[in-house]
């Protein structure tokens, strides 16, 4: 039996998840001797209070849509894809590569010769964890964590070893070709008269980012693949009894979802950094999970929190070059929103069923 | 004989859950030294009734007295401490450990394992004897019989001194062979005086083994007789409130050609036990084959083999066309499009997807079907929504909303929903298993004249079941399973519950 | 390669074991009871700030010693809370775990120290010193069993030989005690407990409180006895490590001392050698780095035999109705 509506559980559940770790947070501030009230003043118009902040916001807000979708859609076949990260960094890897190897006459044709790398990439690094998970049962959340380590390696070494140009002490690559530069929200946005969004990252990729939540959207809820994965990720031995491979469904879904967050790369690598340097992704796979969770693992959700998350990221950054407030701050509140929205929500859930109920009492 | 206090009495137990009674002012009172039958349909409230009284739920009202002291009973333990031993439907018991371990599990004498083990050995050898209840001690529970794991069980509750004891459904999982033996174990520890208390839906064990019954209907205590005094027409028509119909009206069945043909089929599972052991069986049109036998001897296997579920080895025909037992073209998919439909013995875990909408449930194996998609890409959702509500008119499932997941939905409506999506594919084959578990009686009857709405239209049916009466009522014909063999064949009209106890069991066959 | 370096990895081995072997008892009390625990690292990266940071701010080692097991002990009682009582994800509350304790670290390390997300170096009282054990100098230059016994065994931090000790003990607990047999059954069959009138929620508390501890006391040798402070990430994966040698050890004490020791022999040999060159393949450090991850991968892969977890493993309790 339902004990709640369906959107009290979509809706209420994560907003009341979302206050008690806004709660903690502010507690936290105030442990470390800052002002809870400042801080979130000094956010909001470091984030949102101007073209430039929300250049930066939307920025991050494209990474961990890309993210999110990522881990939403694996989550959506009861896989808990840790590993956003380390696909992220492959995915890197892969648009750096064709960055750097193929003269594009365009960035459009860059854009999409780096898209399919970035996801060709990103979806062969969650390849091996999902056939372990799919053939051989191993648990897919500690083969994930171990490949975003591996993934480091990788990556440490390419650059160091690899892709570095000679003479270079930076581990990290060539700047990419102009033909191979995005079109920022400054370039697309501003006019002779007024420039917007000055010097700030955000880029076409945030539309295509958006692209995504809603062809995701659609792959899940409406197509016949979609309705495979959630019969899966609801019950193996149902998809079993009506024909669908557990299989099938364990990798496809998997290379997605690493397909998605190694598509990121187009927005730090391509768009922003235009190269390849260490650590390019800045846990931004992380934040993906938070974001899914918080945002119940839909399209939609992960849009919102996603740039709730940017905003947090921006005025964290903001929090830290004006005040004591180190950038891990934004970690902890990332870590409170996974623990309130993933692993306590039922602490917020049985008391609303509880009210639920007796309204209902009341009422019959 | 001075007036004796009843061994455990209940006086006004009643215990809500939200706006569901479960338990409405029951009051029992059974004397010591007696068998004392509860029975009453899935849901009247027994497991609720038996959770009070071992201490997992408090009721709401009411009183509980244990040889005629009252008694509280906040937790297990101080059931335990009254003397209630309970042995549960599903075991519990720890799978690896020794029958030893699990019996000392909780009442271990002092916090070092091997002196408690050394003084625990000497007291379940003596109450084995005692009791005739023979197991050894060393053994895994993983490795020994279902028959003998609930042999432990009683064990746990007599090593607690238990004088008053609770079995719940106990003999689900046991042969007609095994039955007889608990029962007289139960008669041997009646005459040792202590007093035991049977739950079961079943009418036949009532009458063969207890001295009083009490009848529970809708969380109320509909009666309490003296089992000399009563039958089991009067018991189930206190059971349901109404004179049920044990039996179903059905014309003779008219067979045609053969649609399934099975040859030898081999079943091993993943654990490597062969589960079918080369079983060989046909159905054909028009009629409806009835599989009869205690659950776990292969029929799941069997289902899941024709289901596309799980790979077998051997030799399947539809009519005529071989179908693959393993690899390519041997999945579900591949089954209903060659016209095998298959309700299957669990419809929560394999049936439906409970957290799915209604209407997404009645594409659920059926969600490649042209009708249900709108192009190459996308599915077409209204079209499904529309054959859904199609569907609930016509079996009349309720609440009558598509839009409901299938968990707001009571088991017979759910069964209904998985039904109607089976039967209304127009299958060739009908595969069904377990059809009215968990499913009240109006339900049951529907179903049933489905079923043989399907076998007049010319179809095969295959039914699983372990409710004999269920398989004598609907079948054209009986095979009996019994450790994956067909210990034989017979017509219903020249076979009667008996003999196919006794084939169930594994007695007077020929395996085929 | 001569004796004398051979020994020298060995006690290298020994050293980096330690906090692993350590989170892997750990982690086995916790997942035999049935509460899955990734959030290993995450405890012992807080301990090792606490226990550093306050051994360096009163110069006592044994009071950070307390510190860290404290902090770690505050870690798992959360999980405790969100897998136990409010019947949580045990996986993503491990996850949170490890970015809080990552995030907090530093910005209480900030907050305390200003030295960007570090404690100073320790020192002195405020560090665990190696022991020397009786006859250590004595049977120094005995050929090969003397350099065993004065380099291998003795010159260890007395957590060291506490590590040691807990794998006997901890054989004890699980296989002679009424306690372990009550923590066995709960991560098997915490229906069988329940109904035996035994609390499955204060065992598994009980369970998670000792994985508190240890990986309290392996996040303190981190930072006061292996290196002499906190640095920002110092746990680099160890918890994580020390779950695939429980997984490797199929959950069994005697043979998680082993799989840690393998795992540590792993990190010593990286430490060494950096790019080990075979002549003509030059393996580079990257290789080294991740073969720890990489191994953990191939166990988990099942190569090595299959690895069967608690049965009761991983799923909050419910009682049935």
């Amino acid at each position: 039996m339902d004990k709640m509506p369906g959107w009290a559980d979509a809706v209420l559940v994560p907003l009341i998840s979302l206050v008690l770790a806004a709660i903690l947070s502010a507690l936290v501030i105030l442990g470390i001797g800052e002002d809870p009230i400042a801080a979130v003043k000094l956010m909001v118009s470091g984030a949102l209070g101007s073209t430039y902040g929300w250049g930066y916001t939307l920025y991050y807000a494209t990474n961990f849509m890309f993210t999110g979708l990522g881990f939403a859609v694996a989550f959506r076949a009861a896989m808990f894809n840790i590993g956003g990260e380390g696909q992220a960094m492959l995915g890197g890897l892969g648009v750096a590569i064709v960055c750097l190897v193929i003269p594009w006459p365009h960035w459009t044709l860059a854009l999409l010769g780096a898209m399919a790398a970035g996801m060709l990439f990103g979806a062969l690094w969650a390849a091996i964890p999902a056939y372990l998970q799919a053939r051989r049962g191993s648990h897919i959340v500690i083969t994930t964590i171990m490949f975003n380590l591996i993934g480091a390696a990788v990556l440490n070494y390419m650059l160091v070893n690899v892709m570095r140009p000679k003479g270079s002490m930076d581990p990290a690559t060539r700047r990419f070709d102009e033909t191979t530069n995005l079109p920022t929200f400054q370039d697309m946005f501003s006019t002779a008269d007024a420039v917007v969004f000055r010097g700030a990252p955000a880029n076409v990729t945030f539309f295509i980012a958006i692209l995504a939540c809603v062809l995701v959207w659609l792959l899940i809820w409406r197509t016949r693949l979609g309705y495979e994965i959630r019969a899966f990720g609801h019950s193996e031995t149902g998809a079993l009894y009506a024909g669908i491979s557990p299989f099938k469904i364990i990798m496809i879904a998997m290379l997605i979802s690493g397909g998605l967050s190694g598509l990121m790369a187009i927005n730090n690598v391509m768009g922003e950094a235009e190269r390849l340097v260490l650590n390019a992704t800045e846990g931004a796979g992380f934040i993906g999970i938070a974001v899914a969770l918080m945002g119940r693992n839909h399209p939609f959700g992960v849009f919102v929190a996603a740039i709730l998350f940017g905003f947090l990221y921006q005025g964290g950054a903001e929090l830290a070059l004006w005040t004591n407030i180190p950038r891990e701050l934004i970690v902890v509140i990332q870590a409170l929103v996974i623990l309130f929205t993933g692993a306590l929500d039922n602490m917020v859930r049985m008391p609303l069923e509880r009210i639920f109920l007796r309204l209902r009492k009341g009422t019959s | 004989m001075a007036d004796q206090a009843p061994a455990i009495e209940l006086r006004g137990i009643s215990k809500a859950f939200g706006p569901v009674q479960a338990n409405k002012d029951i009051s029992i009172s059974v004397m010591p030294g007696t068998i004392h039958g509860i029975i009453g349909e899935n849901g009247a409230g027994k497991s609720t009734l038996m959770s009070i009284l071992y201490g997992f739920y408090k009721a709401d009202a009411g009183e509980i007295f244990i040889n005629g002291q009252k008694t509280d009973i906040p937790d297990s333990q101080a059931a335990i401490a009254a003397g209630i031993g309970m042995v549960f439907q599903h075991f519990k018991l720890v799978q690896n450990f020794t029958v030893l371990e699990n019996i000392i599990l909780g009442v271990e004498d002092g916090g070092l394992l091997k002196p408690s083990l050394a003084k625990a050995r000497k007291t379940l050898l003596e109450l084995e004897k005692e009791y005739g209840l023979n197991v050894d001690p060393d053994a895994v529970i993983e490795d020994i019989g279902v028959g003998k794991q609930q042999r432990v069980e009683i064990l746990k509750a007599l090593y607690r001194q238990a004088e008053i004891l609770i079995l719940d459904e106990p003999t689900g999982v046991l042969t007609p062979a095994e039955a007889d033996q608990l029962f007289r174990i139960l008669h041997r520890l009646k005459d040792e005086g202590k007093t035991i208390i049977l739950i079961t839906h079943k009418l036949r064990e009532i009458m063969d083994a207890t001295d009083t019954v009490s009848v529970m209907r809708r969380g109320e205590m509909t009666a309490t007789v003296k089992t000399s005094e009563t039958n089991p027409e009067n018991l189930a028509e206190l059971m349901v409130g109404r004179k049920v119909l044990l039996q179903i009206d059905k014309a003779a069945a008219k067979p045609g050609e053969t649609v399934l043909d099975i040859e030898n089929l081999h079943v091993v599972d993943q654990a490597g036990v062969e589960r079918v052991k080369g079983i060989s069986l046909n159905v054909r049109a028009g009629e409806i084959v009835g599989v009869a036998g205690v659950a776990g001897n292969g029929q799941s296997e069997l289902m899941e083999v024709l289901g596309g579920m799980r790979p077998g080895t051997g030799s399947i025909r539809l009519k005529g066309q071989p179908l693959p037992l393993s690899g390519l073209g041997s999945d579900g998919q591949a089954r209903r499009q060659q016209g095998i439909a298959h309700v299957p013995e669990d419809r929560q875990r394999e049936g439906l997807i409970m957290d799915f909408h209604a209407w997404e449930n009645v594409a659920f194996g059926y969600h490649h079907n042209p009708e249900y998609q709108r192009n190459r890409l996308l599915m077409d959702n209204a079209a499904l929504r529309a054959d859904t509500e199609r569907k609930i008119e016509k079996f009349d499932v309720r609440p009558a909303n598509g839009w409901l997941t299938a968990k707001n939905f009571s088991g017979g409506n759910q069964q209904k929903i998985v039904v109607a999506r089976e039967i209304e594919s127009e299958p060739e084959l009908l595969l069904i298993g377990q059809p009215t578990r968990g499913v009240d009686v109006g339900a049951i009857e529907f179903i049933h004249r489905q079923i043989v709405a399907l076998r007049d239209a010319g179809k095969a049916v295959l039914l699983v079941s372990v409710e004999l009466d269920e398989i004598l009522s609907l079948s054209d014909r009986i095979a009996v399973m019994f450790d994956g063999h067909i210990m034989g064949a017979r017509l219903p009209s020249e076979t009667d519950e008996k003999e196919l106890g006794l084939l169930m069991a594994g007695m007077n066959g020929e395996a085929a | 390669m001569d004796f004398l370096t051979l020994i020298q990895i060995l006690d290298s081995t020994v050293r980096l074991a330690t906090p692993l072997l350590l989170a892997c008892l750990a982690g086995l009390y916790s997942e035999r009871a049935g509460i899955f625990d990734i959030g290993l690292e995450g405890k012992m990266l807080a301990a090792a700030f606490f226990s550093a940071a306050i051994a360096a701010l009163t110069g006592n080692v044994w009071l950070g010693l307390l510190a860290g097991i404290v902090a770690s002990m505050l870690l798992s009682g959360l999980h405790g809370l969100a897998s136990i009582t409010f019947r949580g994800n045990q996986l993503i509350s491990g996850v949170a775990i490890n970015f809080l304790a990552s995030g907090m670290t530093v910005l209480i390390a900030q907050d305390w120290f200003s030295q960007g997300g570090r404690t100073p170096s320790l020192s002195g009282g405020a560090r665990f010193n190696p022991i020397t054990l009786p006859f250590a100098e004595v049977v120094e230059d005995v050929p090969i069993l003397g350099a065993i016994y004065s380099e291998l065994i003795s010159g260890h931090s007395i957590l060291v030989y506490l590590a040691a000790a807990s794998v006997p003990l901890t054989w004890w607990v699980l296989y002679r005690t009424r306690f372990g047999l009550r923590l066995r059954a709960v991560g098997e069959a915490p229906e069988a407990v329940d109904t035996a009138g035994v609390s499955v929620v204060g065992l598994r508390f009980a369970a998670v409180a000792i994985c508190g501890i240890l990986c309290g006391i392996a996040g303190a040798y981190l930072s006061t006895a292996l290196q002499a402070g906190f640095v920002k990430e110092m746990t680099a994966g160890r918890g994580f490590i020390a779950l695939a040698a429980l997984i490797f050890a199929k959950w069994r004490p005697w043979h998680a001392m082993w799989a840690c020791l393998l795992f540590g022999f792993l990190q010593a040999v990286a430490l060494r050698y950096q790019n080990i060159d075979l002549g003509g393949l030059v393996i580079p450090v990257q290789v080294m780095d991740a073969l720890p991850y990489i191994l953990t991968v191939v166990i988990l892969a099942g190569f090595v035999g299959k690895a069967i977890p608690p049965r009761a493993g991983g799923e909050p309790y419910v009682k049935e109705r």
